[in-house]
């Protein structure tokens, strides 16, 4: 009907980019599959951003705390922290093993008006871009080598940047909350998570000091009756972790 | 297949706000205070709405409310156009005693009395002058959109305005609510209420008044001087609803004398100083007040009996909760429209507005009751509330618009 057009790259298939939209309303539907990370994500951000206005001194009040520095969230899924990365400022690169979740995320972001570099990859093969902020939730439960992953999460840090990390804990809460009720009750896919694997922060802090980087923080994401998912001291359940260059190496 | 490409707006802003009247504009001016631009649209043309004869109606600006309007700017555009309510009687009649609502002296004025046509025109101004605020008013929306990417209005003109919520303000009949297939519980009081300001020999000193009538309450609330320093006040009479053309069919002077005689000589003579309109009274209640990419503020939401004059104090509280809900946010690189801050404004906004809602219908209840024993019964009340200091502070603090978590903007302070 008109000439106006979105960037919509050739090898784009309409039917599966159709395909993808749809699977993007599901992601991405509050009410949804991912009804939990939804309600996450706010508490997540509410994190990041604090770690990143103490990192680089900036103001809690503005809307671009990330201007001019580059982000890379590892473990994307359909984007739903790339996104607010790239509306806090940050130029984002998404990384994710799936190439459906890929397709998904692109597909989301056109409808945001948003331009990030989503791709089909592992972190690995990165080879010499760094970057000031190195995002990574909810995904070294899931690999097989985490020593190595952690080594190339720490890799592609700019040398004045910025890592945090979030992951279940190993504790018989963790599995009762993450494995039997909320699998259990369907709130998270059945089969997402194997508890033998999740990791304790004594424990990840071992890998993320081996790979050179010094752990600034530890906090628990906990659950409160009267108002949902929050962040606590209590890191029983999951936690997020802040880590930077260890000054001492460089 | 084709893949249907959308057509690029006209106009992109984090808001579109359907509906510029008192609450929808104060909305605007409030994100732009923060950063977050807006679009307004209204098919009421400005020339209209900010004529003298358009609105005639006063409203008590609650203290908290006052100390938004400080914080977006809009207070010192209504320095000196407002007078302070010193304290609230309210009385059975003419009967002696009653209930005074008195704040200490270090809490300053329960609100302030504004005529709406003032603070439609500071509104107005601070709307022109705000960065962020683009004002489509006169203009009428056509065709409303809202869906996972985003809201799109198009007008009739045929110019798009694109959002990333919208917020219908669009005053007690709310097409978009509708269209949203949101339920409203509403009811008519079966009253109506007679507006006017009149000229009085006596000062008001400040006090508002709240004259309980079998057929309904009767309200004195004061202004400031006129020009030639005259004395004002501005009367909210309820009256039966079959009442109510008679008492406009009435002349000046026989109106006035009325009111004079249901005022009990309380200010002296009364003369008429605006035409008299009248409102038919009811009560709405939305059911939700979000839905997908969409809140509802001010009487879209929530309409109440006017006794109390918190109608369009309710709105603004909907203002500071929702604009703290969308700048934090977007802080944390949140959409503008994302469910999880919808939430927090629903929850926030519920309680609220059916405490007020319910405490004013009740009250208008008590009031209505007829017969010797119901007289007693609330004069009884009245005097119970005044000897419990808890209560009357609760009604007190209901008054000023300072219950629940209070908003930042409601402190006075930005978010
Ligand atoms: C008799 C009476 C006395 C009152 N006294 C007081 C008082 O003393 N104190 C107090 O706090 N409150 C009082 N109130 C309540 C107060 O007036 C209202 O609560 C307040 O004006 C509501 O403002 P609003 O902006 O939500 O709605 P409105 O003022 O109704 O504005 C709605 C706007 O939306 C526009 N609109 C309509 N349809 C559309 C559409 N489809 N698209 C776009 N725009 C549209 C209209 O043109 C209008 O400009 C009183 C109410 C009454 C009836």
């Amino acid at each position: 009907m008109n000439a106006s057009t979105h960037p919509v790259t050739p090898t784009i298939d309409p039917a599966e980019a159709a395909h993808f939209g749809r699977m993007a309303a599901d992601w991405w539907d509050p009410k949804g599959s991912s009804a939990m990370l939804h309600r996450l994500n706010p508490v997540r951000l509410g994190y990041i951003r604090a770690a990143v206005d103490t990192h680089w001194h900036g103001n809690p009040d503005t809307f671009t705390p990330l201007e001019g520095r580059r982000a890379l969230d590892v473990g994307c899924g359909a984007g739903l922290l790339a996104e607010p990365l790239a509306r806090l400022g940050a130029t984002v690169t998404a990384l994710d093993a799936a190439p459906e979740n890929i397709a998904v995320a692109r597909a989301h972001a056109v409808g945001q008006r948003l331009t990030i570099d989503y791709r089909a990859v592992g972190v690995e093969t990165l080879a010499d871009e760094r970057f000031d902020l190195v995002t990574c939730m909810e995904v070294i439960e899931h690999v097989s080598d985490p020593a190595g992953f952690v080594a190339a999460l720490a890799r592609v840090l700019a040398p004045d940047g910025l890592l945090i990390l979030s992951t279940p804990n190993r504790t018989p809460l963790s599995r009762l909350g993450i494995i039997t009720v909320s699998e259990g009750l369907g709130r998270i896919p059945k089969g997402t998570h194997d508890w033998d694997r999740f990791i304790r922060p004594e424990e990840l802090a071992v890998l993320l000091t081996s790979a050179g980087l010094r752990v600034t923080d530890t906090t628990g994401l906990a659950f409160s009756p009267g108002r949902g998912l929050v962040l606590s001291e209590n890191v029983a359940l999951n936690y997020l972790v802040t880590a930077v260059a260890d000054s001492g190496s460089s | 297949m084709t893949v249907r490409m959308e057509n690029t707006p006209d106009s992109l802003h984090d808001v579109v706000i359907l509906g510029g009247g008192l609450v929808g504009i104060t909305l605007a001016i409030a994100l732009d205070a923060h950063g977050l631009t807006s679009a307004v649209i209204d098919p009421a043309s400005p020339a209209t709405t900010l004529a003298p004869g358009f609105d005639g109606r006063a409203s008590a600006v609650a203290s908290a409310a006052w100390r938004m309007l400080g914080a977006i700017g809009v207070a010192a555009r209504l320095e000196g156009q407002g007078c302070p309510i010193a304290a609230i009687r309210v009385t059975d009649g003419l009967a002696p005693g009653g209930l005074v609502f008195d704040p200490a002296p270090e809490d300053g004025a329960v609100g302030i009395m504004f005529e709406n046509r003032r603070l439609r025109r500071a509104l107005r101004e601070a709307a022109e002058a705000a960065p962020n605020v683009t004002l489509f008013t006169p203009a009428t929306p056509a065709q409303v959109t809202r869906d996972a990417d985003g809201v799109r209005v198009m007008l009739e003109d045929g110019r798009t305005v694109a959002g990333a919520l919208l917020v219908a303000a669009e005053g007690r009949n709310s097409p978009t609510r509708a269209a949203a297939g949101i339920n409203v519980a509403t009811w008519q009081y079966d009253h109506a209420a007679i507006i006017a300001s009149v000229r009085h020999e006596h000062p008001h000193d400040g006090i508002a008044h709240e004259i309980f009538y079998p057929a309904g309450p009767f309200a004195i609330l004061p202004l400031v001087d006129d020009a030639e320093g005259r004395h004002r006040s501005a009367i909210v009479w309820t009256v039966a609803g079959k009442d109510a053309e008679g008492m406009l069919a009435l002349g000046d002077r026989g109106f006035a004398a009325e009111a004079e005689k249901k005022m009990g000589g309380l200010l002296g003579a009364i003369t008429l100083a605006s035409p008299r309109t009248t409102y038919p009274l009811g009560f709405h209640h939305a059911a939700r007040i979000t839905g997908e990419r969409l809140a509802l503020v001010g009487d879209a939401a929530h309409g109440i009996h006017p006794i109390a004059g918190q109608g369009l104090n309710l709105g603004f509280r909907d203002v500071a909760a929702l604009v703290e809900v969308l700048v934090e946010a977007k802080r944390l690189g949140l959409d503008p429209g994302d469910a999880q801050g919808l939430a927090r404004y629903e929850r926030w906004r519920a309680l609220d507005t059916f405490m007020v809602a319910a405490a004013t219908d009740s009250l208008n209840r008590l009031f209505g009751l007829r017969g010797r024993t119901a007289a007693a019964a609330r004069r009884f009340g009245l005097g119970a509330v005044q000897r419990l200091s808890p209560l009357k502070d609760r009604f007190m603090a209901e008054a000023r618009g300072e219950t629940g978590t209070l908003p930042k903007l409601l402190q006075g302070i930005a978010v």
